[in-house]
């Protein structure tokens, strides 16, 4: 009987009907770079927005770069640089780097939540670009950077912290750390778009940030006394390049090659996760 | 007329169900089609194929003539969607969904702040403009939802269930709302558990089950079909209540269901008459009625009537390999 009555419906369907009913609208065919750009800072501004409705989610920022202030400068102070203020030196440009890795971790969740709540079906039901609400996430997210940065330098000139170069160069050291920050920020989409749930996002992000921000250059500059294996980790690793980098920049010494392999990373991070995100996030959503 | 929403031989597996066996539907312009069917029957596979959100395994299906899957772009210039959970943000204010909403339809900042307070007045959501949509009550969210989805003036709107989980109150109101959107003009897509409401909103309706179309008409074809009413009666003293079924198929001219446990008399009527009809007889015999009903007839009793099988719910509740209702 089923088939019968569909059968009998499908005969309803004239077989001449589809190119009708054309609206009288116009209607374009692509959307535009200058459209999804403008689409990706229109969902920016949503998540800025959602940060000013609730700022509690701006606590890990703001916390953050106090709590490892403090611990790492009395608990390693005076053992790794004589004084706990030769030492702030070397620490806070280190924490610069780091703080832009921990920083860019937030994204990931955000984003899972947003996909489970059906924000997303929304959105991609609008003419917008396909990449924009992603775009827009990591736009918007550069609060969070613009936090950590603040409280973490604030604090850190608070409590002795000088810096001994010109402010291009100062600007230069946050420009970077932004710019690696915008990097991690897709590895943090991806395993946004990966997790099965918003609490496991929290759990996987640790697990690979924890080797690559501590395997560094971010709380010592000198890296002698580590055993030949992880001598050669904190070699390779971008997070050391990052840290050298601001140190240079901010409080003075050779710059040499890290700020170029800091940027060839980024570039290369991002050429990976883009699209690898993209991807996922298509087949996800 | 020209046709506007057209499917054919749609189909679409989830792991191991079948959501979609080869779905073929068509609105004509400015018509209101609602698919009719019990939880996850393939209503929403059907909706998120055809706004672009889902591809088909199978099958095609056009909007104003663009295919859903190689001119999705154009599609998403011509639609609107209103979900079955709200896709409204809740962090936001209702001003600001609005504007947000805009401007991705690619208005212009000056006119998007213009539109939302219009809006907002319209579907009686100005005192609730600056509150956070996590304050709004379901029906609240409901109306902000549609509003999002006016703004893009779309040819074709899909309205998701839009009064699930609605009390009375919600829905009738919520009716009266779509009602006054119909009136634009606009072709829209339906989705729904309650066949009142298909007759109440619809033009035509197409009864959905375990992916397929089983039945499709206008209501009163439908109903023709099922016979519009139901009629119940119970005689006070069970002892008659072979006499009241004798009563109920001479007036009804067949023979009504008899339930030996409670004594309930129930047919299918299709003339609202026969109720006085019956009344008098059962007055003539001097049998006393402890309960005489006429209602509407329930999803379950046109899904039993057109199908053979009563509507099941929980059992072929979907999801996507995410873990989403499909």
């Amino acid at each position: 009987m089923t088939s019968q009555v569909a059968d009998a419906y499908a005969r309803q369907i004239p077989a001449h009907a589809s190119p009708a009913g054309r609206p009288g609208r116009e209607v374009r065919r692509r959307i535009g770079v200058g459209q999804a750009l403008a689409n990706a800072l229109t969902l920016a501004w949503r998540n800025v927005i959602q940060l000013k409705h609730s700022p509690e989610k701006l606590m890990d920022v703001t916390l953050m770069p106090i709590v490892f202030l403090v611990l790492f400068l009395y608990v390693f102070g005076g053992v790794v640089a004589g004084s706990t203020h030769a030492y702030l030196e070397l620490l806070l440009p280190g924490l610069v780097g780091q703080m832009a890795i921990f920083a860019s971790m937030g994204l990931g969740t955000a984003l899972c939540e947003d996909i489970h709540k059906g924000v997303f079906d929304r959105f991609r039901s609008l003419p917008v670009a396909r990449s924009a609400p992603l775009l827009g996430a990591v736009l918007g997210d550069t609060v969070r950077f613009c936090v950590v940065m603040a409280v973490l330098t604030a604090f850190g000139s608070a409590l002795g912290f000088r810096f001994h170069t010109s402010p291009l160069a100062i600007i230069g050291a946050y420009g970077l750390a932004y710019v690696f920050y915008l990097a991690m920020c897709w590895v943090s989409v991806l395993i946004g778009l990966v997790a099965p749930s918003p609490e496991t996002v929290q759990g996987i992000s640790f697990i690979w940030t924890m080797p690559l921000v501590f395997g560094s250059s971010v709380l010592l500059s000198n890296t002698s006394t580590m055993p030949g294996w992880l001598q050669a980790w904190v070699k390779v690793n971008p997070v050391t390049d990052l840290a050298d980098s601001v140190r240079a920049l901010t409080i003075g010494g050779p710059v040499g090659t890290h700020v170029l392999y800091t940027l060839a990373w980024a570039a290369g991070i991002v050429i990976v996760t883009f699209p690898l995100a993209m991807r996922m996030y298509r087949r996800r959503v | 007329m020209a046709i506007v929403i057209e499917a054919e031989g749609l189909t679409k597996r989830f792991g191991g169900t079948q959501a979609l066996a080869g779905v073929d539907i068509s609105a004509e312009s400015g018509q209101v089609l609602a698919l009719l069917g019990p939880n996850g029957a393939g209503k929403t596979t059907i909706v998120r194929v055809l706004s672009t959100l889902l591809k088909p395994d199978s099958g095609r299906a056009s909007i104003c003539g663009y295919d859903v899957e190689s001119e999705a772009v154009q599609v998403r210039q011509l639609i609107a969607l209103t979900g079955q959970y709200a896709s409204v943000d809740d962090e936001l204010t209702g001003t600001e969904n609005l504007i947000m909403i805009s401007r991705l339809l690619g208005l212009s900042r000056a006119a998007s702040r213009a539109r939302a307070p219009e809006m907002l007045e319209r579907f009686d959501l100005a005192d609730a403009a600056s509150r956070a949509v996590k304050t709004y009550s379901g029906g609240m969210r409901r109306r902000l939802d549609l509003a999002a989805s006016l703004l893009g003036e779309p040819e074709v709107l899909f309205l998701d269930e839009p009064t699930t989980g609605l009390d009375p109150r919600g829905r009738s109101q919520m009716w009266d709302t779509i009602r006054e959107v119909l009136a634009g003009g606009a072709t829209v897509l339906l989705t729904t558990q309650y066949l009142e409401e298909a007759d109440e909103l619809a033009d035509k309706i197409a009864v959905i089950d375990h992916g397929n179309v089983v039945a499709s008409g206008t209501p009163t074809e439908l109903k023709a079909r099922v016979g519009s009413q139901t009629l119940q009666v119970r005689a006070a003293d069970r002892t008659y209540t072979p006499q009241v079924a004798d009563a109920v198929a001479m007036v009804a001219g067949t023979r009504p269901d008899v339930s030996a446990d409670s004594g309930l008399v129930t047919t299918a009527i299709s003339d609202p008459a026969m109720l006085p009809a019956i009344v008098r007889l059962l007055d003539d015999l001097g049998i006393v009625a402890a309960e005489l009903a006429l209602r509407l007839p329930s999803l379950d009793e046109v899904f039993l009537t057109l199908t053979g099988h009563m509507a099941e719910d929980a059992e072929a509740e979907l999801t996507t390999p995410d873990g989403r209702a499909a």
